[in-house]
């Protein structure tokens, strides 16, 4: 497929599947034609001034919402995984104005779109796909919070990113987290902060010889940092 | 009341005291609505300021608060308490004073609102939150006067601004109101006062005596100082001795690493253990107080400081200034040292100690300034835009407001006093809707108009937020330091989060004066042991930088066109002579460019002796051309004279670079995109209330941070590009780290006439710039350049290089065996 390998993209293999780290921060499974992204956190901004905080610029959920269509653009993916903390909460799933939600119905549009659940949104959303607490879709398992021991397995959650002391200059990007078990995904959405992968919450998780994936331009792995 | 009632002339008898001149002049002038002291410190300036208040109280019939006073220091507060309970104790007089601060407890400020003292002594912060509770106009009910201390300190920043607009509220509840400022010397006292007045009022200015000139002169040594550096580490010797002959020194510096570092080195060469402390803004409180107190007591022979002891504090007997570095302005320096001295009509006693030999030039043409008289300073602008919406928030918290009432208030306040209608109409509306061109928050606006017409706060509990992140001092995001303990040790004081990431474990740092080892970070703590072995890396603190005034850098280069410099130390005069060997010194008229090899990187300095916010933006435009031009520009550094650029590839044609059409047609487009912009919008953005510093959850885990300032900057230019506070951000730019002006006037002045030299290495003049700190990184190709480079020597390194795939059509990574 020529529109495949024009994507950017670090290539690994985890439980025998072939997977692409892409630098936009999805993950792409050629064989599935299956695009996974995680933490979109899509209506944010109405979130937090619904609470009384600030009211921010709200055009997060359109900015998440372009690049999600400019990486299904290219990908051509016939399934797309939204790995959980799709929304904010689940009353951002409902305040959701019109054109963003018809904008979600139209990437939808002849592809199975899943909405695994998250922290943030636990329950069902009223804006098509298809519901899970997880995917398992042999050799690889879909879910939002990594667990304990696994094989193929594929969350988010944390938001991991990472530095890397460059000459002098750090350089901190939002960044896969991979070794022979598991994915840990960066988060997708435009409003989201990072988690450093020296955490020690991320450090339990991932085997000694994990690496980190740091998203941007050109996608560039890097023994995990601890 | 001009005449001094008995209590108190017997006091002033008693003490063998008589009135000063001015004491008399403000007593006789207490009904005026305005009225701005100018007075040497040690002149009795913080009792000509309350006299009125005391005589005012001495009857005992005031019910509440009767004067409020301001200081732009906490620990001024506390100072100035001591000051006035030893005349009101020993008068006798029922008079009871109270401070309140950020360190004031939680009972203690219930109490005050809810009982006020007569005089209430606070900072700019403290009173904007204590205007934002709906019981403001029963707790400063009968409030008569207000007493501004070092007002010329607030009146050059947005503190001062929103101290302001506090003030324009108290008008409002106590009408007849009265306002005293209290301000050292300044080269331009009309612009106080307009800052001061209620406006339109007049505001009548009195000049104290401003005593005897300072005994000033530079501290000259057998050790010739370093060609760069900031430690002054060479000059101890003699810094010692003066110690030795003085009985108290107050050592000031310029940013609190400097100070750091020359005290740690202080103290290894302290053969006769004379007690000396430290004191500066990143230190934990106690130990900040246990300084002050010993200071108070005669305790410390010295005490190595910041511009946290910059204000008019009363520590005794300080014989002695010494200043380490050079002054970057002549003003502040003249303020510093009159200030330190609180010995009336005595002389101020001071020294200047250049850190390396470029600041020996600085330090002669400083003190050649000082003989001449020649004060400087540039004049602020309207009030910022950014400090209104805040006002406009707090107002909210006390209450409902009528918009047009609001406005006409704000407009009393002198650097509001041109604001327009539709200008505040934009602040009520970003407060309010948030002001976005997709007006997505009608159903949660901040603020909502009711049908009476009034603004209130949407949701009540929006108060608490907004009161958490009142404020305009921009602290950079700092972690706390403490000793690893079981239960949470000793806590130090704080450095900034950046320094901290760059931190692994076993790394040291200077902190307090003593070497700490780190450990590691627990929630937001940085944990750390006492490490006396080794060599200690430098804790980066974000100081206030002062830009040097256009006056002394003409001076400087003045001085670089002269044929030997007599007046110089011979070291420097050398240095000078060097750089003209290897070299040559800028000239006149004439733009010196150097390019050189240096630190496996490409160096290019351009001495444009525009200031430092001019040479700043200099460094933004030539990155960014050099961007376009393929040179791989890694990022820059300026000073008041140069900027230092340094990348991957060489500068070969500056003519092109300099090209001042190209300049200015990037000017508007790249200030979008640039690092200043942003740390511009952060701020801004920060004070307008669209970032909340502080929330009620925020920090305490450390997961999953706020997301940066940059991408609220990012999404804005994206998506609404005309919104009210990218308006703000540029503007704030323009007029503070910006300054196009004096770049054209520099390209101006240079016109044609650029002297290029590329040379092998680092020229003598060249080399201060390497150490300066504030190095804005430039996040161009060069950064994935190195971030590829990287990444592939840390894979080999590691070893996964050999089982991570090559070719990415053909994985080879097989991974689980």
């Amino acid at each position: 497929m020529f529109h495949v390998c024009r994507m950017n993209g670090y290539d690994f293999t985890i439980a025998g599947a072939a997977l692409k780290a892409l630098s936009s921060g999805a993950l792409w499974w050629p064989q599935e034609s299956l695009l996974v992204v995680s933490d979109l956190h899509l209506g944010k901004s109405e979130r937090i001034a619904r609470r009384g905080g600030a009211s921010l610029p709200p055009y997060d959920t359109r900015d998440t919402l372009t690049r999600l269509a400019a990486d299904l653009a290219l990908s051509h993916a016939r399934t797309v995984v939204c790995l959980g903390d799709s929304f904010d909460d689940l009353m951002s799933a409902d305040a959701l104005p019109e054109d963003e939600r018809q904008w979600i119905l139209r990437l939808q549009a002849g592809r199975r779109w899943v909405w695994i659940e998250g922290n943030h949104d636990p329950g069902p959303v009223d804006v098509g796909g298809t519901h899970l607490a997880e995917l398992p879709l042999a050799p690889l398992t879909f879910r939002h919070i990594a667990q304990g021991p696994a094989s193929g397995e594929i969350s988010g959650h944390y938001h991991p990113k990472a530095s890397i002391n460059a000459r002098g200059r750090i350089i901190t990007r939002a960044a896969f987290l991979i070794d022979s078990d598991r994915v840990i995904m960066p988060a997708y959405g435009t409003y989201t902060g990072g988690l450093r992968a020296q955490t020690p919450v991320l450090g339990a998780l991932m085997r000694d010889e994990a690496i980190a994936v740091l998203t941007g331009p050109v996608p560039v792995a890097v023994p995990m940092p601890r | 009341m001009a005449d001094l009632p008995d209590t108190f002339r017997t006091w002033f008898a008693a003490k063998g005291w008589s009135i000063h001149p001015h004491q008399q002049a403000m007593l006789e002038r207490a009904d005026a609505p305005a009225l701005l002291l100018i007075a040497p410190t040690g002149g009795g300036k913080t009792l000509s300021g309350f006299l009125p208040t005391l005589i005012d109280l001495a009857d005992g019939d005031h019910e509440g608060m009767h004067t409020l006073y301001i200081s732009p220091l906490k620990a001024l507060a506390a100072d100035i308490k001591r000051n006035l309970t030893t005349p009101v104790a020993e008068m006798g007089l029922p008079v009871r004073i109270e401070e309140r601060t950020g360190d004031t407890t939680a009972t203690r400020r219930k109490r005050q609102r809810a009982d006020p003292p007569h005089i209430f002594l606070t900072t700019p912060e403290s009173l904007a939150l204590l205007v934002s509770y709906d019981d403001a106009p029963r707790m400063f009910k009968g409030l008569k006067r207000v007493v501004i201390d070092e007002i010329h300190a607030l009146a050059e920043s947005k503190r001062g601004d929103q101290m302001m607009l506090a003030l324009a509220r108290l008008q409002t509840i106590c009408p007849d109101l009265k306002r005293v400022g209290l301000s050292a010397t300044v080269e331009d006292p009309t612009a106080i006062a307009h800052l001061m007045a209620r406006h339109p009022d007049p505001c009548e200015i009195l000049q104290a005596d401003p005593g005897p000139a300072p005994d000033i002169s530079m501290l000259r040594t057998d050790e010739a100082p370093p060609w760069s550096g900031g430690g002054a580490a060479y000059a101890i010797p003699a810094v010692l001795e003066q110690v030795k002959q003085h009985k108290t020194t107050l050592i000031f510096h310029n940013t609190r690493a400097q100070a750091e570092i020359f005290f740690h080195n202080l103290w290894l060469a302290n053969d006769d253990a004379l007690p000396i402390g430290i004191h500066h803004g990143s230190l934990d409180r106690q130990q900040r107080e246990r300084v002050e107190g010993a200071m108070v007591r005669g305790e410390l022979r010295a005490i190595v400081c910041t511009g946290s002891l910059d204000l008019g504090i009363d520590w005794g007997d300080v014989d002695l200034v010494i200043q380490i570095g050079a002054p970057k302005n002549v003003k502040r320096l003249v303020q510093r040292i009159g200030r330190a001295n609180h010995r009336y009509n005595a002389p101020s006693k001071a020294l200047l100690v250049p850190a390396n030999r470029f600041e020996v030039v600085e330090c002669v043409a400083a003190l050649e300034a000082v003989l001449d008289g020649e004060l400087d300073g540039d004049p602020r602008g309207p009030g910022p835009r950014d400090v209104l919406c805040q006002h406009i928030l707090i107002t909210a918290c006390a209450g409902p407001f009528e918009e047009t009432v609001l406005y006409s208030e704000i407009k009393t306040c002198g650097a509001y006093s041109t604001l327009s209608r539709a200008a505040f109409d934009a602040c009520l509306d970003f407060c309010a809707t948030g002001g976005y061109a997709l007006r997505a928050y009608d159903r949660w606006q901040r603020l909502i108009k009711r049908p009476d017409g009034l603004w209130q706060l949407r949701d009540p509990r929006a108060a608490q937020r907004i009161r958490m992140n009142i404020g305009t001092i921009q602290d950079t995001d700092t972690l706390k330091v403490r000793m690893k303990r079981n239960r949470g040790g000793k806590p130090l004081g704080e450095i900034e989060e950046g320094f901290a990431a760059t931190l692994t474990p076993g790394d040291t740092f200077l902190i307090g004066g003593q070497i700490v080892k780190y450990e590691g970070l627990r929630e937001m703590t940085v944990e750390v042991s006492r490490d006396a072995a080794k060599k200690p890396r430098i804790a980066t603190f974000m100081g206030t930088k002062f830009a040097t005034s256009t006056q002394l850098s003409a001076r400087v280069q003045r001085m670089f066109t002269q044929d030997a410099w007599p007046e110089l130390p011979d070291h420097t005069a050398k240095w000078l002579a060097l750089q003209r060997e290897v070299s040559q010194l800028p000239q006149p008229g004439r733009l010196l460019i150097e390019s050189f090899p240096h630190d496996r990187r490409a160096q290019t300095v351009v001495y444009g002796f525009a200031g430092r916010n001019g040479q700043q933006t200099l460094g933004l435009l030539l990155t960014k051309r050099m961007e376009a031009l393929g040179l791989h520009p890694l990022g820059f550094v300026a000073t008041d004279y140069a900027t230092l650029i340094w990348g991957l590839d060489p500068v070969t044609d500056p003519e092109t670079l300099l090209d001042p059409h190209a300049l200015q047609d990037g000017l508007e487009t790249w200030l979008a995109g640039n690092a200043v912009m942003k740390r511009t919008f952060r701020a801004s953005a920060t004070i307008a209330g669209l970032i909340e510093r502080n929330t009620p959850s925020a920090r305490k885990s450390g997961r999953q941070a706020t997301f940066s300032s940059d991408i609220l900057y990012d999404t804005l230019t994206k998506y609404d590009p005309e919104h009210l506070m990218l308006d703000i951000t540029r503007e704030e730019a323009l007029r503070g780290l910006v300054d196009f002006g004096r770049i054209e006037e520099m390209l101006e002045r240079t016109r044609g006439r650029i002297d290029h030299l590329t040379l092998p290495r680092v020229t003598p003049l060249s080399a201060p710039l390497f150490l300066e700190m504030g190095r804005v990184p430039v996040k161009g190709e060069a950064e994935e350049r190195l971030l590829a480079e990287e990444a592939a020597r840390l894979m080999q390194s590691s070893g996964l290089a050999q089982i991570t795939p090559a070719d990415a059509s053909k994985p080879r990574w097989r991974v689980g065996f």
